[in-house]
């Protein structure tokens, strides 16, 4: 239950995080100091705090992704197996985003 | 005033005839972001650094680019496809509804075009 509005927090959560991939894009080609403005930007205290609140979000919705995507298939949908696959996404999710940026520091 | 039932109105206009379409749509972009978002984090953890030159040679590897633009429409088009339920679920006015849903759909466009434009850039100045 938790996860269905988390799923769409996170997915909006993103969509405002296009804006900053793209700005991220748009800076870099616009040269190098652009560029190192915008990395000063984002390395700061929330900056950083932003981007790991994104990447949380990336392998959480990717993660509740596949749960739906399974669902579409009919499969999982009892509250047995609903129940243990959230706690499967949300211990991936947790992991995956502590591990990213264990091996990006 | 008309004799006719409500049932009698509607019958023969037929459905929106986009119900599948949108909900397919979500589906195979959400498979694509699957695979471009994995190559997306690898890519992030492979570069040495975030600095100008390190991110302007790896944009600049054609296949590279090629990824980084398929990346920025298919996460441009799922990300247009989820807001658009969110407004039509939580925003009821039908002129805010409209109007949100334009800003959104001109909002989505600006940035794919933005991100592939950019990535074609720097394609070409490398």
């Amino acid at each position: 239950m938790v996860l269905s509005i988390l799923h769409r927090a996170t997915g909006v959560a993103m969509s405002i995080g296009l804006v900053v991939l793209a700005a991220w894009l748009m800076q870099a080609a616009a040269g190098p100091e652009a560029y190192l403005r915008f990395t000063a930007t984002m390395s700061g205290f929330i900056g950083k705090l932003l981007l790991a609140g994104w990447s949380f979000a990336f392998f959480f919705h990717a993660a509740n992704g596949v749960r739906h995507l399974a669902w579409d298939t009919g499969r999982g949908f009892d509250k047995r197996h609903a129940d243990r696959s959230a706690w499967i996404v949300v211990g991936f999710a947790a992991l995956a985003t502590v591990a990213f940026w264990w091996a990006a520091t | 005033m008309s004799l006719k039932t409500p049932l009698g109105r509607v019958l023969g206009l037929g459905s929106a005839k986009e119900g599948t379409d949108h909900w397919w749509g979500q589906r195979v972009s959400a498979v694509a972001m699957i695979i471009l978002g994995s190559w997306f984090v690898y890519s992030l953890l492979r570069l040495d650094s975030l600095t100008y030159l390190d991110v302007i040679r790896f944009i600049g590897v054609p296949l590279n680019g090629v990824l980084l633009s398929l990346l920025s429409i298919t996460l441009a088009y799922h990300s247009y496809l989820g807001v658009q339920v969110v407004i039509e679920d939580y925003v009821h006015a039908p002129g805010t509804k409209v109007v949100s849903l334009l800003l959104s759909r001109f909002a989505h466009v600006f940035v794919a075009i933005a991100s592939v434009y950019a990535t074609l850039v720097i394609g070409i100045g490398s």
